[in-house]
Formats: C-alpha cells, structure tokens, sequence
C-alpha cells in the first residue's frame, strides 16, 4: 500500500468516525428533547418550550459574563435557571389576571430574548457568542470540540453533556412516573392525594430548561422546539397509553435524526433543519396515515358508514310499504328519487349493494322486495 | 423644510423611525384580535413559518426586491396558519401543540432551503438573514414605502370587516347562526394579520415581530373594554414603541434596533397593567386599602353604636373599650379620627368616644355603615 493510498484510507476513515458521530449526537439530542416533551404535549404546555428555548440565552449571556468563560458549566446553569424564571414569570403574569397566558407566554419571552441579543451587542461583541449560532446551531461542529481528560480523547463534548441531559430525563421520568401521569391527566387528584403539583410543575420544567440549553448548543433554540414537539405530537396520534406514546416519540424522534442527517449530508444543507423537515414529514404522515384517527382512515370510515346508512335507509323505507296498497309504486326502483331524495346513480348503487348484502331481492318490473334478513335488520334499526 | 426632518436631522434614522412606526401601528392594530381570541402566538408560527416562503421568492425571482420577498413570507406565512387550522380541526393535538409543530418544521425546512441557497453560484443572498433577526438600519424609503402601502390596505381592510371581525372575537356562534361565513372572515382577518406581521420581519427579525402583535394590544386592553377604543390605542402604542424604539437604537451605541423596540413595547405594557385606572394593579390595590378602611370605620361606628344602646344616651367610652371590642389597637384611633372628622362620633372633654346624632341616622339608614354587607360594591 502506497503513503498517499494510508492517508486517503485514514481520511475516509476519520470522516467515516465524525459521520457516526454526528449521527450519534443528533439521536441522543433528539431522543432527550422527545422525553421530556411528551410531557409538554400532554399538558399543553407546548409552547413553553419555544419560550424557555429563547430565554435561556439571556441565561448564558448572564453567567458568562460572571464566569467570562464560554465553555463553563455554570452557562448551562445560568441558562437552566434562566429557564424556570421563564415559567414563574409568565405564572406571575397571569396571575395578575391582567394577561392571558399565550399572551404572558409571548411576552415574557421575547422581553427576555430582547434583554439578551441587547446584552450581547453591547457588551459581548468581541466574544463568540453571536445570535446566529444560538438560534441556529450547528451540529455539524459537535466532533471537533473534542472532551479531552489528560490527553486522552474521550469523543465530541456535546455527547457527554447530552448523554448526561439524556440520562437525567430518563431518570427523572422512571422515578416520578407515577407523579407525572397523575398531575398531568388528573392535577386535581394529584393534589387531594397530597402530591405537590407545583413543585413536580417546577422540577420537570427544570428538566425541561436543562434539556433546551444542552440541546440548542447542538440544533439552535427554534429547533429544540421542533424536537421536542414534533415527536411526542406525532406519538400522540399513534398511541393509546402514556408509555407507549413515550416508546413511539423516541423511535420517531431518532428515526427523524438519522433520515434528517442522511438528508442534510446528500444536499449538503443544514443538518438541524433538515432534521426538523425530518420530523415535521413522519408528524404529516401520521396525521394522513394513522390506523384510527388519520385523516385517510376517519374518511375512509365516514364514506362507509353514508353508504351503510342508505343501505338501511332503503331498508326501512321498503318495510314501512310493504304490504300496503302502494307498495308497488312506492317500492319501486324509479321511485326513490322521488322519496328518499336520492338521484338515480346513487340509488342503483345503493340498491346494488343492498342485494349482494342479501337485504333486497330486486323483481325483474324493478319492484325492491325485502328478505329476511333485510327485514331483520331495518326492525332492529328501527328499535334503537 | 418638513418638521419631521427638524425633529430627527438624521435622514436614515428618519427613515427608520418612520417606518417602525408604521410598523408598530400596523401590527398593533391588529394584534388586538389575535390577543382577545387567545390567539397570541400565533404571530410567532405566522413569523417563523414565513421563512421558506422568504427563501423561495428569492430563489424564483433571484432578486431582493423587498415586494418580493414579503409577498413570499406572506404566502408562507398564511398556508401555516392554514396548516395549524386544518391540524386542529381534523386531529386530538391541541392548539399549541399544532403551533408550535408548524413553527418550528416550518422554520427547519426554510432553514434548509437557505443553507441550499448559500451553496449557489449567484450567491448573493447576503441579506436573507437580515429578514431572521432583523436589521432596521438598512430599511430603505422603498421598504417604507412597502410598509405602509400593505400596511394601509390591512387596517382598511379591519375599517370595512369591522363589523364581521367583531363578531368573529367575541361570538363567532352567534355570527354564524346570522348566517355569516365565520370561516372565511376568520380566513380574511388572518390573512391581514399576516400581512402585518411579514412586514415587519426585516426590522425587527422573526423573533421579535410576534412581541409587537402581542405587546400593544395587550397595554391597551387594560385601558378599556371598548374594541374601537383598544383598536386605536394599540395603534398608538404600537407607533411610539417603534419610533420611540428606533430613535433610542439610533442615540445609542451598538443598540439593536429590534430589540430595542419591543423592549419600549414592554415598558408600555409594564405602565398599563400597573397604572391603567379600574384594571391597574395600583389602582386595585388603592381601591382594596380603601375598601378595608371604609369596612374598618363602619365597624367601630357600628361598636358605638352598640355601646350607646347598652347604656342609654350620649355615654363616652374610653378608645381602650373600642379597641378590645375590634380585637386591634392599632386600628381605632385612626378609624375614630375619621369618624369624628365626618361628624359621626365625638370626643368629650374627659377623653370618652361617643356616637353623635348624626351617627346614628347613618347606622340606621339604608344601605349606610349599619348595613356593612352592602358597604362598598
């Protein structure tokens, strides 16, 4: 093997490595951002991660002027803490009953996101820390900022702060499972048993800033809100019960990471907003395509209940005339139109599908004579 | 020469402070029917849903023509608030939920489209990303010009449908038993809404523009409970938000001019909510603190009453008497000088409190201090 042949292998090698690894920190971003999000759908709190997302910049621009160090844990602090005060302000404002609450939502918010981007071209000018890249991100950089302890390289920084914000959803979630489905499908019960919904309110939205602050270094603010919607919404339309709708957000979040991935490096585009369109494609196939509540289904079902319902209408209507001195005419085939007001073509299917369903025997003057069965059926329609 | 140019010398800083206002006024106005409908993130989604629609219009037309590109985000903007009805309407998610989903994936596949477009030859999109965080210093007369031509057409539009947007916000049912479209008025207000909030994505970017739907609307609500009335005052306070914002960006050094705009939207709604008379938090609690003197007086007089009857006739009672009968000390004295400098009760020379004549005409009368559950509504 040639030096030149060692060091294109080594190359691909390495580019192979950093794919892999984006990939694993967009699965581990996503997967952490779904969990704590179904809580957020579930509560319709939705929309609180847009605002946390946003705030938690003003957090980070706080601390680091404190600390003066951008890659130091107290920015995730600060951010984190910049959080909850998001959720108390906006209580605070509603509170007051002055302002509805998507109106405090959007207020506290973009003030705070205001205070914030003001700070940074002020005062932050010089530093790296423009808006760009807090509200975009790029995941794409997660490899080369490497943890490295003594020496050693321990692979991209974001996986570990992310693996960590990963484990402390997965934590939190096992242990306050309980308390968490109860406060959130029935709050009331919560508290007559005498668990504390505001405090477990607090805690989760701590987890929920935590989660932001780790996640938006990695897809940008407006992205979290994506991941940790998107998911959790479309599970929602699947699922049936809280864990299951917990399994399906993180299948679906991490199959939106990697197809968003394989997107973004085929086109060359951005990887978190394909991962977004990611999401927001397997969100619009289940609004189309899920088994009971997709839009297919719920029309699939309406049109075979309207032609269940003529079957039964033409059913009833035959044996309130039979056997009186007009059945004849009034059970004739040509008549329907006239009566049941229905235009030919859909009477013939009507009557079409009632006899292959053994309801009607059609006489060859066109005269509808009811079966057995079809007797049987419109009496007991009639007794419901 | 024009005042205008008396006033601010500086002609960009004109130009910007022109347009903001317009803005401001535009966005304001119309803010007041997404906030009554709860419905003030929506501005958020229309903001953030408009950037594909932004990206496109550039890449068909490969032009920066401010008409263009408005028209796109318009466009976009307007099928996402579709997007979140027909979720609504035909899923179990609920409204945020829809929102933010149409937000977000809205804003990724616009994402996309613009880091696709970057990679093109003619890239000469330098400038698209003014349109996500705003950049007033480069608005030029031709983007007032745009401003306040659509921006004219949407508050004339709200002049002409008054009638049928006030049905919408405040008894759509009703609107639609009088046999009127409520779906296609509420498609028409939407329509301007967005046009409102597009206009305004190049100065005060995507995040911020839905803070000016939300923020004037909300300060004025708290002035009045007229629609006419909270209309034009949103539109007012919308104004001086932008021109007051604008001026301060332009006197400041490294002073955003979005930023600094709906942080002077902010104060405006600081000082109503605060201020506001009937609805003001001071002014609450004024009227509380007054409430609870008024319930106070009207007790002690109500004591004295009670003792005058005990011992028939004008006997004086000590205040330490009053003040074991209230279950408080520090209250009587004060409660006392108030009754005595309205006539109701008297000290005699020894010190004694009594009730006066005209005392007890108001513990009997009426609705007066001896009918303390009336007292005060």
């Amino acid at each position: 093997m040639t030096k030149s042949r060692a060091r294109a292998v080594q190359a691909m090698e390495t580019s192979m490595a950093i794919e892999l690894e984006i990939q694993l920190v967009a699965v581990v971003v996503a997967v952490a951002c779904a969990l704590s999000g179904v809580f957020l759908v579930l509560r319709r709190m939705a929309l609180m991660s847009d605002a946390i997302s946003h705030t938690v910049l003003l957090g980070i621009v706080l601390a680091f002027f404190l600390v003066r160090d951008i890659t130091s844990p107290f920015l995730i602090a600060g951010a984190a803490a910049t959080g909850v005060a998001t959720v108390w302000l906006v209580e605070l404002l509603r509170r007051t009953q002055r302002l509805r609450e998507d109106a405090a939502i959007g207020l506290v918010f973009t003030a705070l996101f205001s205070v914030a981007v003001i700070l940074i071209s002020r005062y932050a000018g010089s530093v790296h820390l423009d808006t760009d890249a807090v509200l975009l991100g790029e995941i794409a950089f997660a490899p080369f900022r490497r943890l490295e302890v003594n020496g050693l390289d321990l692979g991209p920084r974001t996986l570990w702060v992310m693996g960590g914000v990963l484990g402390l959803n997965v934590g939190f979630i096992a242990l306050f499972y309980k308390e968490l489905k109860l406060s959130t499908f029935d709050p009331g019960l919560a508290a007559a048993l005498g668990f504390s919904p505001v405090l477990l309110h607090y805690a989760f939205m701590t987890l929920v800033s935590v989660t932001a602050v780790g996640a938006f270094d990695a897809v940008g603010s407006i992205l979290v809100v994506a991941l940790m919607i998107a998911p959790p919404a479309t599970a929602y339309l699947l699922a049936e019960s809280l864990r299951r709708m917990l399994l399906l957000s993180v299948a679906i979040a991490a199959a939106a990471a990697l197809l968003g991935f394989w997107f973004a490096w085929i086109v060359d585009a951005s990887i978190a907003g394909s991962m977004t369109s990611a999401a927001g494609v397997l969100f619009l196939a289940a609004f189309l395509l899920a088994p009971h509540r997709g839009i297919v289904a719920v029309q699939r079902r309406r049109r075979r209940q309207r032609w269940e319902f003529a079957r039964l209408m033409l059913a009833i209507h035959l044996l309130h005339h039979e056997d009186t001195a007009a059945s004849a005419t009034e059970n004739h085939e040509d008549h329907l139109g006239a009566h049941l007001r229905w235009d030919a073509r859909f009477a013939q299917r009507v009557i079409r599908e009632a006899e292959e369903e053994g309801l009607l025997r059609r006489s060859p003057s066109g005269v509808l004579h009811l079966t057995d069965q079809g007797r049987l059926a419109a009496t007991q329609a009639m007794q419901v | 020469m024009n005042p205008l140019a008396l006033l601010v010398p500086d002609y960009t800083l004109r130009v910007v402070a022109l347009g903001a206002g317009m803005l401001g006024l535009v966005a304001g106005a119309l803010g007041c029917f997404a906030v009554l409908r709860r419905q003030s993130l929506l501005g958020d989604a229309i903001s953030h849903a408009a950037l594909p629609g932004i990206v496109l219009a550039f890449l068909l037309t490969g032009a920066k023509n401010p008409l263009v590109l408005v028209l796109g985000a318009a466009l976009a903007g307007w099928l996402g608030t579709l997007v979140v009805t027909l979720i609504v309407r035909h899923s179990r998610l609920p409204a945020d939920s829809a929102l933010g989903i149409v937000l977000s994936v809205f804003f990724g596949a616009g994402l996309v489209l613009l880091t696709w477009v970057q990679q093109m030859p003619t890239a000469a999109q330098a400038g698209l990303d003014t349109f996500l965080f705003g950049q007033a210093a480069t608005m030029l007369a031709g983007d007032v010009v745009v401003i306040t031509t659509l921006g004219s057409i949407a508050l004339l539009a709200v002049a002409v449908f008054w009638k049928e947007f006030k049905l919408l916000t405040f008894d759509p049912e009703y609107g639609a038993t009088q046999g009127l479209p409520m779906r296609s008025i509420d498609i028409l207000l939407t329509t301007f809404l967005v046009i409102a909030i597009v206009i305004g994505l190049q100065t005060v970017g995507v995040v911020l523009m839905s803070a000016l739907v939300i923020a004037p609307a909300a300060a004025a609500r708290q002035w009045t409970d007229s629609l006419g009335v909270m209309v034009l005052l949103a539109a007012g306070f919308g104004a001086i938000a932008g021109v007051g914002g604008a001026l301060l960006s332009g006197a400041a050094e490294h002073m955003p001019t979005g930023p600094t705009i709906v942080l002077s939207a902010m104060v405006l709604v600081m000082l109503s909510v605060s201020f506001a008379p009937r609805r003001g938090l001071v002014w609450d609690a004024v009227q509380r603190r007054r409430q609870r003197q008024q319930l106070r007086t009207d007790a002690v007089l109500a004591d004295l009453h009670e003792l005058a009857q005990h011992h028939k006739g004008a006997h004086a009672h000590d205040v330490t008497v009053l003040q074991m009968m209230r279950g408080s000390r520090t209250d009587v004295p004060r409660a006392l000088g108030v009754l005595r400098s309205r006539g109701l009760a008297d000290r005699d020379a020894a010190g004694g409190w009594y009730i006066t004549e005209a005392g007890r005409d108001e513990i009997t009368r009426p609705g007066g201090a001896g009918h303390g559950d009336e007292h005060g509504h």
